[in-house]
């Protein structure tokens, strides 16, 4: 038996055009909440990466508030990332026909959709989206504590402090490049932003890029 | 006897020194001075000292800091560690020498090295927090300190402390403000053994072949003059009885070098990092010039209502 795509509070409104309900208002707050953090993080954090970016302290009343807010912002990207983490886990387990999306990457790229098999409510991008971001999270806010140096300094020896920052930076690094997929991919990709700005999409929209997903609310069977 | 640096004049002197003579200042470029001023060194012998502390107290004084009274656990030791407050502290350690029988006691006064190749201020993120004079001196201004605690990852002596009052990073200044008017630190005006002198490195280094020539004819086969290459030349230097083993002086580095965590996170990864970014950035914008938006069509709409109807009906 094949699962089910659908997520509570997932429901299609026959009309012109058809509207098709993706994310609930709860979801989409704490999807906001996790993104600000996140834009706020990367910012303060480019700050004290690079020289050159040091002036981004500025957006947080110098240098030393940055590096005081740094470590709590992340504290509320952790709580709000695990928030969706909850909501979004189950659909985005891997399939076998996510193998097959990702082996049409070219199809992918060029917009060429009707190559690709019917995708559920998140394509095979999505998922590793979702994916690499749980793990780099829970990689960075570990590391994070770790160079926590105002409450946490004394917990660590000097070498894992370096070992940690090292760690920080590189997954932070990655993260933002996985931030730049997961942006450009919802520009790229006309009639996403609805989704998470209003909650709904329309129905060309599902047929489109999660046929399966819209399928499934219509007849009800997965 | 090294003859000590004169006292000094009750004239008020223009500093010696300054921001024009900066080597290196953190997260920033300089152009280095054109004309370098003459390096400077503290020379500690370790040989000498007693372990009276007095330059613990004369730090304390001349820096005006007070170290909180703290608890006796049966070591000489005391503060138990370097502090925000405590710039320099004499680490005692006591060694039964295989070869001679003899129980030697070695007091090694810990505290910044100012090395030649600072990893304190190759960590640091905020422009100007740590700077580096010409003559060889590392400094923290205060005012640009973020309190990040990057320097004491980058440090390879463990001697930055962060402050709990006021999350600033503290060490040894080498008394800079002394030295910027003809003065030497504090500690060594205090020493009264010698023990610590104070002067142009070259000139520490010649009162050091002495010194250590006088060890060898006492029969340290072994001493010599610890100036670490791995950093670069440190401008406070010991003169050790065993120089072959930094490390039984309160666990000395036998060979410091700035950790390769730190080289490859202020290095490749810095830049490396930037350039992924980047690459990403730009790959988006590319597809998006060369493919254009994925729209949904009409034609997907109007699927979606045969679907949708198909199934209401």
């Amino acid at each position: 038996m094949k699962r089910s795509e659908v997520a509570p509070g997932d429901s299609v409104h026959p009309g012109d055009p058809v509207i098709v309900d993706r994310y609930t208002t709860a979801a989409r707050i704490n999807h906001w909440i996790t993104a600000t953090s996140l834009v706020l993080l990367a910012l303060s954090g480019l700050a004290l990466f690079h020289p050159s970016l040091f002036f981004l302290t500025g957006l947080f009343g110098g240098g030393s508030t940055t590096r005081m807010i740094h470590p709590w912002i992340g504290v509320v990207l952790f709580f709000g990332f695990l928030g969706l983490f909850l909501r979004f886990w189950k659909l985005n387990l891997w399939e076998r026909t996510d193998n097959v999306w990702l082996g049409r990457l070219r199809d992918v790229l060029t917009g060429h959709d009707e190559n690709l098999p019917e995708v559920g409510k998140y394509n095979a991008g999505q998922k590793l989206v979702f994916w690499s971001m749980s793990l780099l999270i829970i990689v960075m806010i570990t590391s994070g504590v770790v160079i926590w140096e105002q409450y946490f300094s004394e917990y660590f020896t000097i070498e894992q402090k370096r070992i940690a920052i090292l760690i920080h930076a590189i997954s932070a690094i990655v993260a933002i490049c996985v931030w730049i997929v997961h942006v450009y991919a919802a520009i790229w990709v006309r009639g996403t932003i609805s989704a998470m700005t209003r909650g709904r999409v329309t129905g060309g929209w599902a047929w489109r890029h999660h046929r399966r997903w819209l399928k499934e609310l219509v007849t009800g069977r997965p | 006897m090294f003859p000590p640096v004169p006292n000094p004049t009750t004239q008020a002197t223009p500093p010696k020194f300054g921001e024009q003579d900066l080597m290196r200042r953190s997260a920033s470029t300089v152009t280095p001075p054109a004309k370098r001023q003459t390096g400077v060194a503290k020379l500690i012998d370790v040989s000498k000292c007693i372990g009276c502390k007095a330059c613990q107290v004369a730090c304390l004084e001349w820096n005006d800091l007070r170290e909180e009274v703290g608890v006796n656990v049966g070591v000489y030791e005391n503060p138990h560690d370097l502090t925000p407050n405590t710039w320099t502290l004499m680490r005692y350690t006591e060694y039964d020498n295989p070869e001679s029988g003899n129980l030697e006691w070695l007091i090694r006064k810990d505290g910044c090295m100012h090395c030649e190749d600072p990893g304190c201020l190759k960590a640091c993120p905020a422009p100007g927090a740590i700077v580096q004079y010409s003559n060889g001196i590392v400094d923290f201004v205060k005012a640009n300190c973020i309190g990040c605690g990057y320097c004491v990852k980058g440090c390879p002596f463990n001697i930055p402390r962060i402050s709990k009052v006021d999350q600033k990073a503290y060490k040894c200044t080498l008394c800079s403000d002394r030295v910027a008017v003809g003065q030497g630190p504090a500690c060594q005006k205090a020493c009264p053994t010698q023990a610590i002198v104070f002067g142009t490195k070259d000139d520490m280094k010649k009162w050091a072949d002495k010194r250590v020539a006088d060890l060898k004819s006492r029969g340290y086969k072994n001493a010599g003059l610890y100036d670490p290459p791995g950093v670069g030349g440190t401008h406070v230097m010991y003169v050790l009885q065993h120089a072959d083993k930094p490390q039984l002086y309160a666990g000395l580095a036998n060979n410091p070098t700035i950790s390769p965590i730190v080289e490859l996170w202020k290095g490749l990864t810095k830049y490396a990092g930037l350039a992924a970014i980047g690459a990403f950035a730009a790959f988006g914008l590319l597809h998006h010039i060369v493919s254009g938006p994925n729209r949904v069509s009409d034609e997907d709409e109007r699927s979606a209502k045969r679907l949708a109807q198909g199934q209401s009906q």
